[in-house]
């Protein structure tokens, strides 16, 4: 796999965009940085006269940084607007406002060739691997396809063994090559959906629910090469999914979306021992944990009623419909993504941004 | 939140015995390909009142056998060449498909995992709810609306009375599992099946549903059966656990006992493997190749190219599903285990 490495691309007329994209990172310096990004989406009425009558936030000003070789987990519910962060940032989705920074350039406002080159650093694996492979393409031309868009990534001659290596990197047999994704079970499909993730040999993988369709028992299989690409690669992961137990596992960072926007962010320890926003700590604690042990001894926050709808979001702290600890002022002042005040000065680890006006550590993942 | 302007509910006289008893069952489909025999041979019970969690990846059966005792899998292709499933004492494979249908809702209730695709999209959940008092009871419409709106109240949909002519669509994934709850209660039934009930349900709404689902069965005293893939959501509810593999139950054990102590490799695999919450392991175990494909089963124990303990007899001699004790003797109620090795794992 030596000659798949970085910052040999023969790019014959590299544009000046392009270019900044190939200079090394200085060191902790983030590889990308969003900022307040938004994603509204229009609601219509009418059908000749068409005019707008309010707008889904589905994103609604969230940031956050990632670092080289790091990977971020985002957790939410379903609707938080987890996966439209990921249309985002793959540019696959038009921002309302905010920036992405790619190495310092804003890949919101960039098009046609310069994007391209940006897309060729920032790869997405998948959720579903039976629909995100073409039931019509072998497995070789799968994972070739990315060389078509990108030709400078492997020469014609080259790419059949390319993608050999590939299969073999994944842990698949590289004489499947000409085999059908059907030919396949789940975990193996993911498998081939991470190989063409890896083919343009980016630095930044997102990843949208990559195991929730899997088996228990494969799942692992498929965390494990994950994590084990990332050390080969030195890639970064933004890791989305719903399975809170899975995200720790593999994550350095966690973002805890309700409703458009970051709740808190902070390490796996800061965010799995220490949380501090109500929310966390109701999603966490309504985690079953396998142990029948514990059930008795686990304090469980049962939420009630549902994720109210982000074209109408409550005022102030979006989470205020469903929180045990509200007062007046959630619904007046919308706190910010901030490290809260009582904690700034201590070193423990409770010190992380969290958005409540009320953040207080609890422990609900421990027991005894 | 809690309903008190039910009717009391007056439990109907049972025979003794096991309310429900899975006896030797096999279940095959004839394809093109071959015969597939995702049930061969799986023996469970469930009394009133209890949960029994049948465990099992995709394709290992835990479905079909449900599916079998609804009374609803389609023959052909399937077809149940041995076996037998007693309800109350009877065995309702030598039943009439009138007598069948008599029991299916009014006795045994399934709820599926995908409430959005089994629930009719252009009729009012009203309607939906009302025609299982129409159909079974002969109710007129006004009743059978307002014992709708009485489930819908006794599941914990707010403003029932105002939903009631509401659609499928308008209702969020936790309430329309909540209205599926709902369908399988109408009749009172002594027996529910729910496969993969939360499945499809974000972490927080799961916890919702599981709970409700649990407050009603102590409520109702009703047999649970409970199918599903997550370990963790079984250590919650189930009083007992099935492990299925490649169509045949592989382990059986009381809940606690299965988590402390497994007597298959596979459950021990199958548990090792899970990511846990309260803590950050290394790399994760994780159960070696691939779940077999079941028209070509191996040979002996079916688990055997995937088990790190696996000998030559495994590669030939199928497991019996055997009784296992304590290392001194000591009986160990209700477990049992189809391993040539189940003295190696559980006590070694």
């Amino acid at each position: 796999m030596a000659d798949i490495d970085k910052g040999e691309a023969v790019d014959a007329t590299p544009d000046a965009a392009a270019a900044s994209l190939e200079k090394p990172l200085e060191r902790g310096e983030p590889i990308l940085q969003v900022r307040n990004l938004k994603k509204h989406f229009p609601l219509t009425q009418g059908v000749l006269f068409k005019r707008q009558i309010g707008a889904v936030k589905a994103v609604d000003g969230i940031s956050f940084d990632l670092y080289q070789g790091e990977t971020l987990g985002i957790v939410g519910e379903s609707g938080c607007g987890k996966s439209t962060v990921a249309k985002l940032l793959m540019n696959l989705e038009q921002a309302t406002e905010g920036e992405v920074f790619y190495k310092g350039q804003d890949i919101t406002k960039v098009s046609g060739r310069a994007m391209k080159a940006v897309r060729r650093n920032i790869q997405m694996v998948f959720q579903d691997p039976y629909t995100s492979l073409n039931p019509r393409m072998t497995v070789g031309d799968i994972i070739a396809e990315p060389f078509d868009i990108h030709p400078e990534a492997a020469p014609k001659g080259d790419r059949r063994r390319k993608v050999q290596e590939l299969l073999d990197v994944v842990g698949l047999n590289p004489e499947y090559i000409n085999r059908y994704p059907h030919q396949f079970s789940g975990g193996q499909r993911q498998r081939i959906g991470i190989a063409r993730g890896l083919a343009l040999n980016p630095e930044i993988i997102i990843c949208d629910e990559p195991v929730s369709a899997l088996d228990v028992s494969v799942q692992a299989q498929v965390i494990n090469l994950m994590e084990k690409l990332q050390d080969e690669f030195n890639l970064s992961y933004i890791f989305i999914a719903h399975d809170l137990s899975i995200v720790r596992h593999i994550s350095d960072r966690v973002g805890v979306m309700y409703l458009g926007k970051m709740a808190e962010i902070g390490t796996d320890t800061q965010i799995y021992d220490h949380p501090t926003h109500p929310y966390t700590q109701a999603l966490l604690s309504a985690v079953p944990v396998p142990d029948p042990e514990s059930r008795e001894g686990r304090e469980r926050i049962i939420l009630t009623g549902d994720v109210p709808s982000p074209a109408n979001p409550p005022s102030g702290c979006r989470f205020r419909t469903r929180c045990w600890k509200a007062q007046d002022k959630c619904a007046e002042e919308v706190p910010v993504l901030a490290v809260p005040e009582r904690f700034k000065s201590s070193d423990s680890p409770a010190a992380h941004e969290s958005a409540c006006h009320f953040a207080e550590e609890k422990n609900v993942v421990h027991t005894g | 939140m809690t309903t008190t302007q039910q009717a009391p509910f007056v439990p109907t006289p049972r025979a003794e015995g096991p309310l429900l008893e899975v006896r030797d069952l096999h279940v095959e489909f004839h394809t093109r390909d071959g015969v597939i025999r995702a049930v061969n041979g799986v023996n469970y019970s469930v009394s009133a009142g209890e949960t029994l969690a049948v465990l099992g990846e995709s394709g290992s059966g835990k479905s079909v056998t449900a599916q079998a005792i609804m009374g609803i899998l389609d023959m052909p292709p399937a077809k149940i060449p041995q076996g037998e499933i007693l309800f109350q004492g009877q065995d309702m494979l030598k039943m009439s498909a009138e007598e069948r249908r008599g029991l299916r809702g009014a006795k045994i209730a399934m709820i599926f995992q995908d409430a959005l695709s089994s629930l009719n999209p252009v009729l009012t959940v009203g309607y939906q709810l009302g025609e299982m008092f129409r159909v079974h009871q002969g109710l007129g419409k006004k009743e059978a609306k307002a014992k709708a709106i009485e489930l819908m109240d006794r599941v914990k949909i707010p403003a029932a009375a105002a939903r009631v002519n509401d659609f499928p669509h308008q209702f969020s994934g936790g309430m329309r599992q909540r209205i599926m709850i709902a369908m399988a209660l109408a009749l009172e039934p002594d027996l529910i099946i729910a496969d993969e009930p939360t499945t499809a349900l974000d972490v927080t709404v799961q916890a919702q549903v599981m709970d409700l689902l649990a407050e009603l069965q102590r409520e109702y005293n009703m047999g649970l059966i409970l199918i599903t893939h997550d370990l963790g959501v079984v250590a919650d509810v189930a009083d007992k656990i099935a492990v299925m593999y490649a169509g045949r139950i592989v382990e059986q054990a009381p809940v606690h006992e299965l988590y402390k102590r497994p007597a298959h490799p596979y459950t021990r695999g199958l548990l090792d493997s899970i990511p846990r919450l309260d803590q950050k392991g290394q790399e994760l175990f994780a159960i070696q190749g691939l779940p077999p494909n079941l028209l070509k089963v191996p040979t002996g124990c079916a688990f055997n190219p995937r088990c790190p303990m696996a000998q030559d007899i495994c590669r030939t001699d199928l497991p019996a599903l055997v009784e296992v004790s304590e290392q001194d003797g000591g009986v160990l109620p209700g477990r049992r285990s189809a391993c040539h090795f189940w003295k190696e794992t559980i006590h070694g």
